[in-house]
């Protein structure tokens, strides 16, 4: 499960930190196990100009996030959802490899947690980050005052 | 509780008080194995314990030969299912020194502290005068401590905010024991309930009750202990104890899911209101309103768990032949032997009291560098069931600071080599995750 790319990731996480500016900022916990992340997003139109974030919790929860950083910034929310529910394709995939091929190109980094299949306890850990950006985007297009953060949600 | 006074060297493989080989014959469970054949290390007992087959059988033996709802029907299996429910009512209550009557059986403990939190706000709003004695109102207090599970925390603060009553709480210290320097001031006249852990599901402290108890029976509070973790463990006698309620969950203690006990003394139940309502808690039923019955009945509401109470008064039988001194001396042995070889570990701290004194066996430890998650994904992989988490007291691994602790708990099969087991997994944990830190141990 331990794929060397995720435990780089966990190490050194790609875009880490809190940043300005940002539309909307959103706080998910895992509430079984305590994994937490903060996170920010800024748009330029429908376009994901950044994604911010800290957070704390197992190497999955913090290198998922780190990667998936990596795939949505520059795509538009519509993308990068679509990218998320591939992602969730994978997570459900049950450790099936064929599932994994498919999905290479599209996911990138986060194609080497399709291990994290294998064991449904860890899954959450795994989507955290991708439940906190399809709930960031939606706040943040949803924002009539583009510099008024919104926050404090599970 | 009496065989505690010689203590054995610390890591010494001193003969166990319990037959290991021969009670594991007993579960059926410990002869599968786990992870592409690894043998199953289960150190996860105080999430929920593995069944031995005689309270399997037990429960299958009441389908097969006497299956109906008790305390109603006049026919034969009503009869002896009734008498069946009724004798696994008296075992269970001999076994922690009660009178049958103060047993009310319930789905597990965090049931059964609602039920109390539940009847005394209920009790403010109860038609009969006579339910009304422990009223929970504005102004009043109850006490809780920060070593609670959830289960006995939230529903305490659920009953403040429904009444208008204050939550107070004794805090911890650094060690993992009960902070009592303010007892007296937190525990007042205004106190109307204090609620407390026999023994801490994360740290394994053993709580010196006798002083809580003391203290609130002075100022008219009603005790409430929590013994989900401390029933299963070590012997304990009601009467000894002199609290006014008791809750435990069966499935701890070799029992089934789905059955809980709630012990109250018999005057103090009796002037408590229903908590759930409905089929055999009543005495007569009009439109216009109803009566109900006395204690245990007026908290059984519906057809009860009746298989899963007889399981479990076979789960009690089972620990009686062992022994219950032997199984809390069998524990902390197995407890002082983990505490030397994980403290033989660099980076592994424990959180919780740092020996056996007044402390069961749940051993909780963090692995510097390492999260708690991934510690039990690897010791999983290698058959070591533990449970990783904040373990349902996320207020406890908040107060020392972690964000969730590995625990391992032992029980009546758990023998060196489990323990053995644990600790060489901690070790390849930190291989794999390239963690080994040359300092000594820390904790």
């Amino acid at each position: 499960m331990y794929q060397e790319i995720i435990l780089d990731h966990y190490r050194n996480p790609h875009g880490r930190g809190l940043r300005d500016p940002f539309e909307a900022e959103v706080h998910h916990v895992n509430p079984t196990c305590g994994d937490e992340v903060t996170l920010r997003v800024h748009l330029d139109g429908d376009r994901l100009a950044d994604v911010s974030y800290e957070g704390m919790g197992c190497s999955i929860s913090q290198a998922s996030v780190s990667a998936m950083r990596d795939l949505v910034v520059g795509r538009t929310v519509p993308e990068a959802l679509e990218t998320g529910e591939h992602f969730m394709t994978l997570m459900q995939s049950r450790g099936d490899p064929s599932v994994a091929e498919k999905l290479e190109d599209e996911l990138e980094d986060a194609v080497a947690f399709a291990g994290v299949s294998k064991y449904p306890a860890r899954i959450k850990c795994a989507l955290m980050s991708w439940m906190a950006l399809k709930d960031a985007s939606a706040r943040a297009l949803s924002v009539t005052d583009p510099t008024t953060p919104t926050g404090g949600h599970q | 509780m009496t065989q505690t006074v010689s203590r054995p060297a610390v890591g010494a493989r001193t003969p166990l008080p319990l037959d290991v080989e021969a009670i594991r014959a007993d579960f059926p469970i410990l002869s599968r194995t786990v992870r592409d054949g690894k043998r199953l290390v289960y150190l996860d007992s105080g999430a929920t314990s593995q069944k031995p087959r005689s309270v399997l059988d037990a429960e299958r033996d009441f389908y097969e030969t006497c299956n109906a709802a008790p305390h109603r029907g006049a026919h034969q299996l009503a009869e002896e299912a009734t008498a069946r429910y009724e004798a696994a009512r008296a075992t269970i209550a001999a076994f922690i020194g009660a009178q049958p009557a103060e047993v009310v059986f319930t789905r597990n403990s965090t049931e059964a502290i609602n039920l109390v939190a539940y009847a005394l706000s209920n009790a403010a709003t109860a038609k009969e005068p006579a339910f009304r004695r422990y009223a929970v109102g504005q102004g009043d207090e109850i006490v809780v401590t920060e070593m609670e599970h959830h289960a006995n925390l939230v529903p305490w603060q659920q009953l403040c905010e429904r009444t208008g009553a204050t939550l107070r709480w004794l805090g911890l210290t650094d060690d993992g024991r009960l902070d009592l320097s303010d007892l007296s001031t937190v525990v007042n006249e205004r106190t109307k309930l204090v609620a407390v852990t026999q023994q801490s599901n994360i740290l394994g402290t053993i709580n010196p009750l006798d002083q809580i108890v003391a203290r609130a029976h002075e100022v008219g509070a009603l005790v409430l202990v929590d013994g989900a973790q401390s029933v299963p463990h070590q012997p304990v006698d009601v009467t000894a104890l002199d609290a006014d309620f008791l809750v435990f969950s069966g499935h701890k203690m070799l029992g089934p899911t789905g059955v809980g006990v709630l012990w109250g003394r018999y005057e103090v139940l009796d002037a408590l209101p229903p908590f759930l309502t409905g089929g055999s808690m009543i005495e007569v039923v009009r439109m216009e309103g109803s009566t109900f019955m006395p204690p245990p009945q007026r908290f059984e509401a519906g057809v009860p768990m009746t298989a899963q109470v007889i399981g479990l008064a076979a789960a009690v039988e089972y620990l009686q032949r062992l022994g219950m001194e032997k199984v809390q001396a069998h524990e902390e042995a197995l407890t002082g032997y983990a505490l030397a070889k994980l403290a033989e570990i660099p980076g592994v701290t424990v959180i919780g009291p740092p020996d056996t004194v007044a402390r069961g066996g749940a051993v909780s430890f963090t692995v510097e560098g390492i999260h708690p998650h991934d510690v039990g994904q690897v010791l999983d992989d290698l058959g070591v069931e533990v449970r990783v988490g904040h373990h349902c007291a996320w207020p406890v691994v908040r107060r020392y600071g972690v964000p969730a602790t590995t625990r391992a708990t032992f029980y009546v099969h758990t023998g060196y080599d489990d323990v053995d087991a644990l600790a060489d997994a901690v070790r390849k944990a930190q291989e794999f995750f390239g963690v080994v830190p040359s300092s000594e141990g820390v904790g």
